[in-house]
């Protein structure tokens, strides 16, 4: 996808600034750029969905929309082995320390994508009493996909981003990442689960 | 129905009864396990299917509406059991019965707290074991801080609640383990690859065999039926979509239908042939998708992909007419919201054409298959009794031998005015159901052969008043959804909104049955039952 | 043919007449283990890239071909993906057999590697029992799914690893049996020799019923012994998530990942050896223009390109049939493949003492 045909290249743009604030080691950032290629273009998915946008992603993995054009298609089962997970679905209640679970078994570096108007804010189901109103209530999530479900073009434009956001991250040095994720996992304790 | 009564009237003179859609009958709750009992096994009543039980709030009182069918003459009654004891309500089981009852009877208390004398397993069905309050009570309290998203692990008891009536009429709660103590227990779901969706099996095993099976839901319970008493009738439309999202069509004109009857309102003929057109659509892509999953469950995953073609297919059909790939909300009160896609008719018409050419293909890459028809044949047998004694309806009913279609036995819509056969199978294995789905693609397409040039002109919405209420009363309409039975029951107040909107989802039961069926049988078969059974997760949960 | 051996004597010489003997050997040893990696490790990144476009073909998909010219780059990526992942350590797990696992299966495979013939004259060891020692040393695989499986402290991987030791101890039976079949045939345990005596024509053609058999069982045990579908039971996803290897991340799955590569490869190049003539060109006995031609193809090419299309069919097989259930698999062995096996044993005998082979 050319570069121009990205609809937020300010926000990345301000991310790449400040990253680099403290200016790049040669060898370090030639690496890191080595390294980042790979991690960007090797996105494996965790097998997760609850719902109706549960389906839409399989449908992107099917023959029409075809994710493993861009190899995201070796989704795996098991959490140990995933690179990001696409919370696919409404999470209530009742999941909540499950999906938790499950966050906290992905090997670093994980990423996160909140897929579907559930996932972001609770959705149709606003109303409920027993519907998690949006799972950054429950683990730092990367990227918010808005939709219900959203389209398969969407998903992939989702993941596309967060392909993006990992080409720009330091892997070496950069900190600020995980120091947000911890921050941001010691603000929201889940007791009886090891981080 | 006017022998029915009399006869009840007979045996039970403290039954009163009322006149609606169905008759109703009116029972205290002592009289009820004997009047169960005899609905069920008289030879002339014979009320062998438990549709559903639906819990209800009427402020002074809290109480139960069963709906019974016969499967012989199909003859309809429901029986309304209520107690005044709001504190400690509590209502005599009848899962000794009606193997499903069990089921039914642990929603009824989740939703309401009515406990049931001689259930052998009263605990939550949906929400977890420390939840406050019992939400569909009309004066239960939904703020947040009540009931505040969990922060740690759930907690989980092996044992169960049993509440058993003693000599002297006192009540009495006992615990039971739900498995041996040495029992080797392995976790399934609720993340699990073949649970379609997030539910969760405790099983209990002895190597690779299955000892015993405990179904855990609510993982992905939303608690529509609260919500939709908060909306107006409109509004709870959308959330039908939302259920068996592969089966939105069906349950979308369910919920229209029960609405418009309520309402009075007739739709045109035009809006009929549509939602019947829609309706078949969804199944053939439903069942297509069951296939693809299904067969991905035993390892073929390449089927996957052949059967999604033809579902996306069907996919471009729908979002040209209704604007969206799955959750279409096309149905509205009075008909449906856009009128048809002009590329509709040939967008069918080459759907119809590629049809049988995919069906020979799965059959010569699946069906054939000698593993396919080791791992099928002869696995989870069902039979007939159990399938009606677990309410299992669908295809995987009919796989059974039982003729559940509700498109033959309460013709809705223009069903009653199509030539289409209703296919009935009586092996009863997963092998069974997995051809009865096959089959009914081809009868759905022999229902859209019949329509697609006969859509008739004319209007494709009613006019309807902006403001809809319905009168004082309550209705129970089914369908056939792609999965089995859906059912809505609504009973009114007369305001905007329904006083109690219950969905009958035909998942539950399927998920019910696992455990009947899988014991004995191997850990790869019970992905093979499981996936034969084809139950959606959130429209269980609701 | 180009001999290969010309080539490594010619390092040797060169070596040797600068180095002392012990030198000489200790930087040949280095090399082959340089070289043994690198082949190792191109080949693996090769079938994951070939696979996934394999299967992207049967599934009417593209598969990968953003990553590099036709995706050909996507598993390096995977590959310096997988080399950063953390390494999850877990609680209330024997540690050191847990870290031991996947370097058993990868140790296995690549012991296993060492006596395929590559090409003319390229081979790292060449001795009397070759093929005897490739059936022993394939077997140590089993060894590190089982300690993988046992010690994650997981059931899922317990029960995968069970599964993967009775099926792997099962058609190792079958492996064994028709290896012996095409042995009798040849002769000779020895590599070289079972390579040269299917100078005019290929095992498969020259044993022919007897040969045809046991190719078939083997493909069909091989495909077992690799865990691969319809065999894939012991990470049957949609049963056990994924099997014996569900706890293990990083580099550490990496090795199961690049294993289950590799052992495909293995199993192929042991068909290839056995029953299409290891490196050597497609001859006819009498047809010398064609079998001229032939030659001119370089004896390593041969030996890969016939790998990597038997390695096609067993990735046709996964990619067609539904899995197994442990019973019926077991059942499959037991019941049939064994008892045809023996019998086809005999007849292999008996064609060979009366001289009906080719």
């Amino acid at each position: 996808m050319p570069y121009e045909a990205w609809k937020d290249n300010e926000y990345i743009e301000s991310l790449v600034k400040e990253l680099q604030a403290n200016g790049t080691n040669v060898i370090v950032g030639t690496f890191d750029k080595l390294i980042n290629w790979g991690r960007s273009n090797s996105l494996w998915p965790l097998t997760f969905a609850t719902s109706c946008c549960g389906i839409e992603f399989v449908s992107l993995g099917a023959a029409r929309y075809d994710m493993a054009r861009f190899g995201w298609e070796v989704a795996r089962s098991s959490p140990r082995q995933a690179d990001f997970i696409m919370v696919a679905g409404t999470i209530v209640h009742r999941m909540a320390p499950v999906l938790r679970r499950l966050y906290d078994q992905l090997a670093e570096p994980k990423y996160v994508i909140a897929c579907g108007a559930c996932a972001v804010s609770g959705g149709p189901f606003k109303k409920s009493y027993h519907v998690v109103m949006g799972v950054d209530k429950i683990i730092p999530v990367d990227v918010y996909l808005p939709g219900c479900p959203p389209r398969p073009e969407a998903m992939i434009y989702s993941i596309m981003q967060l392909s993006r956001k990992i080409k720009v991250e330091r892997f070496f040095g950069g900190v600020n990442r995980q120091e947000k994720q911890e921050e941001f996992l010691k603000a929201h304790p889940i007791e009886g689960v090891d981080d | 129905m006017a022998d029915i009564q009399e006869k009840i009237a007979k045996l039970f003179p403290d039954a009163t009864f009322e006149q609606g859609d169905t008759l109703l009958v009116n029972i205290p709750d002592e009289k009820w396990h004997n009047l169960a009992r005899t609905l069920r096994d008289d030879a002339d009543l014979s009320f062998d299917f438990l549709v559903t039980i639906v819990g209800m709030d009427w402020k002074e009182t809290l109480g139960c509406i069963y709906y019974l069918t016969s499967t012989r003459n199909n003859a309809k009654i429901s029986v309304k059991v209520t107690t005044a004891d709001r504190s400690n309500p509590m209502l005599h089981s009848i899962s000794d019965l009606w193997a499903i009852a069990g089921i039914f009877e642990r929603e009824v208390y989740d939703y309401f707290g009515i406990v049931f004398i001689g259930n052998p397993d009263m605990r939550r069905l949906f929400l977890s074991i420390d939840w406050k309050g019992y939400p569909l009570r009309k004066d239960y309290d939904e703020s947040p801080e009540t009931n505040p998203v969990p922060t740690d692990n759930e907690r989980q008891s092996d044992y169960t609640d049993t509440y058993v009536e003693l000599e002297d009429g006192k009540v009495e709660k006992r615990e039971t383990r739900v498995f041996e103590a040495d029992d080797f227990v392995v976790n399934i779901g609720p993340q699990h690859p073949a649970t379609h969706g997030v539910l969760r099996f405790r099983t209990a095993v002895d190597g690779e065999t299955i000892k015993k099976i405990d179904v855990y839901m609510g993982y992905i319970h939303r608690g529509i039926e609260k919500i939709c008493e908060k909306l107006t009738y409109p509004q709870t439309l959308h959330f039908m979509d939302r259920l068996d999202y592969f089966s939105a069509h069906p349950y979308h004109h369910c919920l229209c239908m029960t609405i418009e009857q309520a309402a009075g309102i007739e739709i045109s003929r035009r809006a009929q042939v549509i939602r019947v057109l829609m309706d078949e659509l969804s199944r053939i892509a439903s069942h297509c998708l069951f296939m693809g999953t299904f067969c991905m469950d035993l390892g073929a995953t390449t089927m996957l992909f052949y059967t999604l073609r033809v579902r996306e297919q069907i996919l471009d059909i729908m979002e040209k007419t209704c604007g969206a790939r799955m959750t279409f909300n096309y149905e509205c009160i009075g008909g449906v919201m856009q009128d048809l896609h002009p590329d509709f008719v040939s967008d069918v018409k080459a759907l119809l054409a590629v049809i049988p050419k995919n069906i020979k293909e799965y059959n010569q890459i699946f069906t054939g298959n000698i593993i396919a028809k080791n791992r099928m044949e002869g696995v989870g047998v069902l039979s007939r009794e159990d399938a009606i004694s677990w309410a299992v309806t669908g295809p995987s009913g009919r796989a059974s031998g039982w003729a559940c279609d509700v498109r033959k036995t309460d013709p809705y819509s223009i069903y009653g005015e199509l030539e289409f056969d209703e296919v009935i199978r009586h092996e009863g294995d997963s092998m069974a159901r997995f051809k009865v789905r096959l089959d009914e693609i081809t009868q759905s397409a022999r229902i859209i052969e019949q329509l697609i040039d006969n859509i008739p002109d004319g209007e494709y919405c009613v006019k309807v008043p902006k403001v809809l209420k319905l009168p004082v009363g309550h209705w129970f309409r089914k369908v056939e959804g792609c999965r089995g039975t859906f059912g809505i029951f609504l009973e009114s107040d007369g305001a905007t909104s329904p006083y109690r909107l219950k969905i009958v989802p035909p998942s539950l039961p399927a998920a019910a049955v696992v455990d009947h069926i899988t014991s004995g049988n191997k850990i790869a078969d019970l992905i093979t039952i499981g996936g034969s059974l084809d139950y959606i997760v959130p429209d269980m949960d609701r | 043919m180009f001999d290969f051996s010309l080539l490594t004597n010619w390092i040797h010489e060169l070596l040797s007449s600068f180095m002392p003997e012990w030198l000489t050997v200790t930087t040949e040893c280095v090399l082959i283990g340089v070289c043994l990696l690198l082949a190792y490790a191109l080949l693996a990144l090769f079938y994951i890239w070939f696979e996934r476009k394999v299967c992207a073909a049967f599934q009417c998909r593209l598969g990968p071909n953003r990553v590099g010219p036709m995706g050909l780059l996507q598993s390096f990526a995977d590959m310096f993906k997988i080399l950063i992942k953390e390494l999850i350590s877990l609680k209330h797990t024997d540690k050191f057999l847990f870290a031991l696992a996947p370097y058993l299966v990868i140790l296995a495979s690549m012991l296993a590697f060492a006596v395929l013939p590559w090409g003319n004259g390229l081979q790292i060891i060449n001795f009397n029992i070759g093929i005897f020692f490739l059936i022993a040393v394939s077997s140590i695989g089993v060894l590190g799914i089982l300690l993988a499986g046992w010690s994650s402290n997981n059931k899922f991987t317990l029960i995968g690893a069970l599964r993967s030791g009775s099926q792997m101890v099962s058609y190792e039976l079958s492996i064994g049996l028709s290896v012996i079949t095409m042995v009798c045939l040849a002769g000779s345990m020895s590599v070289t020799e079972i390579v040269a005596k299917q100078q005019d024509l290929w095992f498969i053609f020259s044993g022919h019923i007897p040969a045809i058999i046991a190719f078939i069982i083997y493909l069909i045990a091989g495909t077992a012994e690799t865990n691969r579908g319809p065999f894939d039971l012991p990470e049957a996803e949609s049963e056990l998530t994924a099997g014996y290897h569900t706890e293990y991340s990083g580099i550490h799955f990496g090795f199961f990942y690049l294993a289950e590569y590799l052992n495909l490869f293995i199993v192929a190049g042991v068909a290839t050896l056995l029953f299409f003539g290891g490196w050597m060109p497609l001859h006819f006995p009498g047809w010398d223009a064609f079998n001229h031609v032939m030659d001119y193809i370089p004896s390593v090419v041969w030996f890969i390109g016939k790998a990597v299309a038997l390695s096609f069919v067993i990735i046709w097989f996964k990619w067609t049939f539904p899995r197994l259930r442990i019973d019926q698999m077991l059942s499959l062995e037991w019941k049939y493949l064994l008892p045809i096996n023996l019998f086809n044993l005999v007849l292999m005998v008996l064609v060979i003492v009366y001289g009906l082979h080719f």
